[in-house]
C-alpha cells in the first residue's frame, strides 16, 4: 500500500504544484490520478520513487517512509513507465528489458530468459528482443516500456500517461492488455492520465486532482460518475455521465427472446414488424421485415451477455433498424435478441438504482 | 610525375632519420602524443560539465579561444620561449588546439540526450555514475567520436607545420623541398601528407562503425525475423 499523508510540493520558484494530499493506493489495485493539465499528477507519482522530494508531509510504502530509503534501491523495487517508453536507444530490446534485473545482480542467462518470458506476456513476439527501439513501432515501444518495468516484479508500477502518445485503436488495446495482466499480477498500480475515460476504465480507485494539486475526489469509477464531489468532478467528466454509467451496469439480467430469428431464405409471414435473418451455422445475417417486405438484409448490432456492459448492448441496438440488440455468444453465433422493451426496463432500472 | 618516382623510388629517401618512415612515425608520434593528452583532459571535463549541467562557461570561453588563438603564432611563441631541445614547445600549442573541438563535441553529445531518456535512465535506479557510463555515453557516442575526429585532423594539419620550428615529421619535406629547391621532395613529402590524413579519417571512420551501437547509429542489417507474428 502507497499512503500519502499530507504532502505538499512547493517548487524552487514558489509553484504549489501539489497541497496537502492525503490518500491510500491500496495494495493490488489501480489507482488512477486523473485531472487537467497541470494540476500535479506527475509530481504526485514522481514523489513516490523519488524523482521529485516532497516539501513537507511523508509518503509511505508498505508503511516505510520512501524518504528513508536510498532512491536507486527504492526505484530498482518500483516499476516505472513514462509516455515514451524512454527505451535506451543503444540496446537491443531484450537488454532494455532486462536492465533491472541485470542492476540487481542476476545473471545474464537468467535475466535475459525472464526478458524474453516478459515480451510474450505483454503480446510481443520475442524474437523482436533481437531488435533495437528504434525498430519498433510506437505502440510496441509501450509495451516494451511495460515489460521492463515488471522485470524485476516489483509489487509497485508507477505509469506516467503511458498509453496517451499511440493512436486510440493501439491504446485501446494496450490497456486491453494492462487489465488482463493486472487480473494475473495484482500489482500496486498508480496511473496518470489526463483521460477521464481511460481513468474509468482502468482505475479500481480514481482520484480527481484540480489545480494547485488538490484531491477534489476520490472513488471507485461507478461512484464517481454517479456521485460527483462538486461542480469541479461534475464538468471533468464530461456530459456524457448518465450514458457512460451504463458501461458499470451488467447484461446478464437481461431478458432474451429467442423467437425472433429466421432462416436466411425467409420471404414473409411473421407478425413481428422485424426478425433477424440467421445463416445455417447460426450466426446472425441481418434484419428483414417481418411482412417480406424490403429486400436486403438492414445491419445489426451485436453485444455478448455476461460480459458487454449495458453501455454496449445499447451501442448495438441503437446500429440496427429494429431498435433490437443480438446477443451472441463467445463464438459468434445468436442466443438471443434483447428488445427495445426489455433495454427500456433494465434502463429504467439502472436509473433508480 | 617523375617528382613522385624521382622521390619515392630513391632508396635514399626510405632509412636514416630523415627518410620517410622515420618521418611518419615522428609524425604519428607528436600527433598521437598531442591528441591522447587532449583526450585526457577534455573527455573527462566535457562529460562532467555535460552530465552535471554545471561549468557550461568553460565549454564556451574553449570554443571561442579555438577560434581567435592563431595556431602558428602560438607555436612560434613557444618555440621562442623553451628553444627546440625538447618536443614540448611544440605538443603544448598542438594540445591546446585540440582540446576544444573533443571538449564542445563531448559536452554537446551528453547534453543533447533526450531527457526523458535521462529519467527513464534514473527512474529504473540506475545511479548517477551509471546513468552516465551507460546510458548518455554510448548515446552521445558519435557526437565525442566527431569531436576526436576533427580534433585529430586538425592536430595532424597543424604537426605538418610545426616542421617550420625545425622539428620533425612529414612537413620537413616540404619545406626542406623548397629551401633546397628539391621539388620531387616538395611533391611526396605532399602527397605523403594527404595520405596521412586519409588514413586519420579512415582509422576513424572504422572506429565509429565498431564502437557505435546499431542502435544509434540506425545501421542495422536488414534481417528477415523468422516467425511471422507481429503485434501493434
Ligand atoms: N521543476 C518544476 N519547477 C517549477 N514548477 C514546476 C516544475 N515541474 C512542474 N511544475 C509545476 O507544477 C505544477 C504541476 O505539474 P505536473 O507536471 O505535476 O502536472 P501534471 O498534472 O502532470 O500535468 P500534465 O497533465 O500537463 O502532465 C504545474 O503548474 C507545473 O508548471
Ligand atoms: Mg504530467
Amino acid at each position: 500500500m502507497i499512503t500519502f499523508d499530507a504532502v505538499t510540493k512547493r517548487y524552487a520558484d514558489g509553484t504549489v504544484a501539489v497541497d496537502n494530499l492525503s490518500l491510500e493506493a491500496p495494495t493490488g489495485e489501480i489507482t488512477v490520478f486523473v485531472g487537467p493539465s497541470g494540476c500535479g499528477k506527475t509530481t504526485s507519482l514522481r514523489m513516490i520513487n523519488r524523482m521529485i522530494d516532497a516539501t513537507e508531509g511523508r509518503i509511505l510504502l508498505d508503511g516505510d517512509p520512501v524518504r528513508d530509503i536510498d532512491p536507486p534501491k527504492l526505484r530498482r523495487g518500483i516499476g516505472y513507465v513514462i509516455q515514451q517508453a524512454g527505451l535506451f536507444p543503444h540496446k537491443k530490446i531484450v537488454d532494455n528489458v532486462a536492465t533491472v534485473p541485470l542492476l540487481l545482480g542476476w545473471d545474464r542467462g537468467k535475466a535475459r530468459s525472464r526478458a524474453m518470458e516478459l515480451l510474450e506476456r505483454v503480446g510481443l513476439d520475442p524474437a523482436m528482443g533481437e531488435r533495437y527501439p528504434f525498430q519498433l513501432s510506437g505502440g510496441q515501444q509501450q509495451r516494451v516500456g511495460v515489460a521492463r518495468a515488471l522485470a524485476a516484479d516489483p509489487p509497485v508500477l508507477l505509469m506516467d500517461e503511458p498509453f496517451s502518445a499511440v493512436d486510440p485503436i493501439v491504446r485501446t488495446s494496450l490497456q486491453d492488455e494492462l487489465l488482463r495482466l493486472q487480473a494475473e499480477l495484482n500489482k500496486t498500480i498508480v496511473f496518470v492520465t489526463h483521460d477521464i475515460d481511460e481513468a474509468i476504465k482502468l482505475g479500481d480507485r480514481v482520484a480527481v486532482l484540480r489545480v494547485g494539486g488538490r484531491l477534489a475526489q476520490l472513488a471507485d469509477p461507478k461512484t464517481l460518475l454517479s456521485e460527483p464531489a462538486d461542480d469541479f468532478v461534475r464538468e471533468f467528466l464530461g456530459h456524457d455521465r448518465g450514458i457512460r454509467r451504463l458501461q458499470f451496469v451488467g447484461t446478464d439480467g437481461l431478458r432474451l427472446r429467442t423467437d425472433l430469428t429466421v432462416p436466411a431464405g425467409f420471404s414473409g409471414g411473421s407478425p413481428e414488424p422485424w426478425v433477424l435473418a440467421v445463416s445455417d451455422d447460426g450466426r446472425p445475417l441481418g434484419w428483414l421485415r417481418g411482412d417480406g417486405g424490403g429486400g436486403e438484409p438492414e445491419p445489426y448490432g451485436t453485444f455478448r451477455p455476461g460480459r458487454d456492459s449495458m453501455r454496449s448492448a445499447l451501442d448495438a441496438a441503437l446500429l440496427s433498424p429494429s431498435g433490437c440488440a443480438v446477443a451472441v455468444g463467445a463464438d459468434g453465433k445468436v442466443v438471443g435478441v434483447a428488445t427495445r422493451e426489455v433495454l427500456d426496463a433494465a434502463l429504467a432500472e439502472a436509473a433508480d438504482g | 610525375m617523375s617528382w613522385l618516382s624521382d622521390f619515392f623510388g630513391d632508396p635514399a629517401n626510405w632509412s636514416g632519420p630523415d627518410g620517410i618512415p622515420a618521418r611518419l612515425l615522428e609524425h604519428l608520434e607528436f600527433s598521437a602524443l598531442a591528441l591522447a593528452l587532449a583526450m585526457l583532459v577534455a573527455i573527462p571535463l566535457g562529460l562532467l560539465i555535460g552530465h552535471t549541467g554545471r561549468g557550461g562557461v568553460i565549454v564556451v570561453i574553449s570554443a571561442n579561444l579555438a577560434r581567435a588563438l592563431p595556431t602558428l603564432g602560438l607555436l612560434v611563441l613557444f618555440v621562442l620561449l623553451l628553444g627546440t631541445a625538447s618536443i614540448l614547445p611544440v605538443i603544448i600549442p598542438l594540445v591546446l588546439l585540440a582540446i576544444p573541438p573533443i571538449l564542445v563535441n563531448t559536452f554537446e553529445g551528453i547534453r543533447s540526450v533526450d531527457p526523458e531518456l535521462r529519467d527513464a535512465a534514473y527512474g529504473m535506479g540506475l545511479t548517477g555514475g551509471q546513468v552516465l557510463g551507460r546510458v548518455l555515453v554510448p548515446v552521445a557516442l558519435p557526437l565525442i567520436l566527431l569531436g576526436l575526429r576533427l580534433s585529430a585532423i586538425q592536430v595532424v594539419a597543424t604537426t605538418t607545420v610545426a616542421a617550420y620550428t625545425g622539428l620533425g615529421g612529414l612537413g620537413r619535406f616540404v619545406i626542406d623541398g623548397f629551401a633546397t629547391k628539391d621539388y620531387a621532395s616538395v611533391v611526396g613529402g605532399s602527397v605523403l601528407i594527404v595520405l596521412f590524413a586519409l588514413a586519420v579519417q579512415l582509422v576513424f571512420t572504422l572506429l565509429q562503425r565498431t564502437t557505435v551501437s546499431p542502435g544509434v547509429s540506425r545501421r542495422v542489417k536488414v534481417r528477415q525475423v523468422a516467425s511471422g507474428r507481429e503485434t501493434t
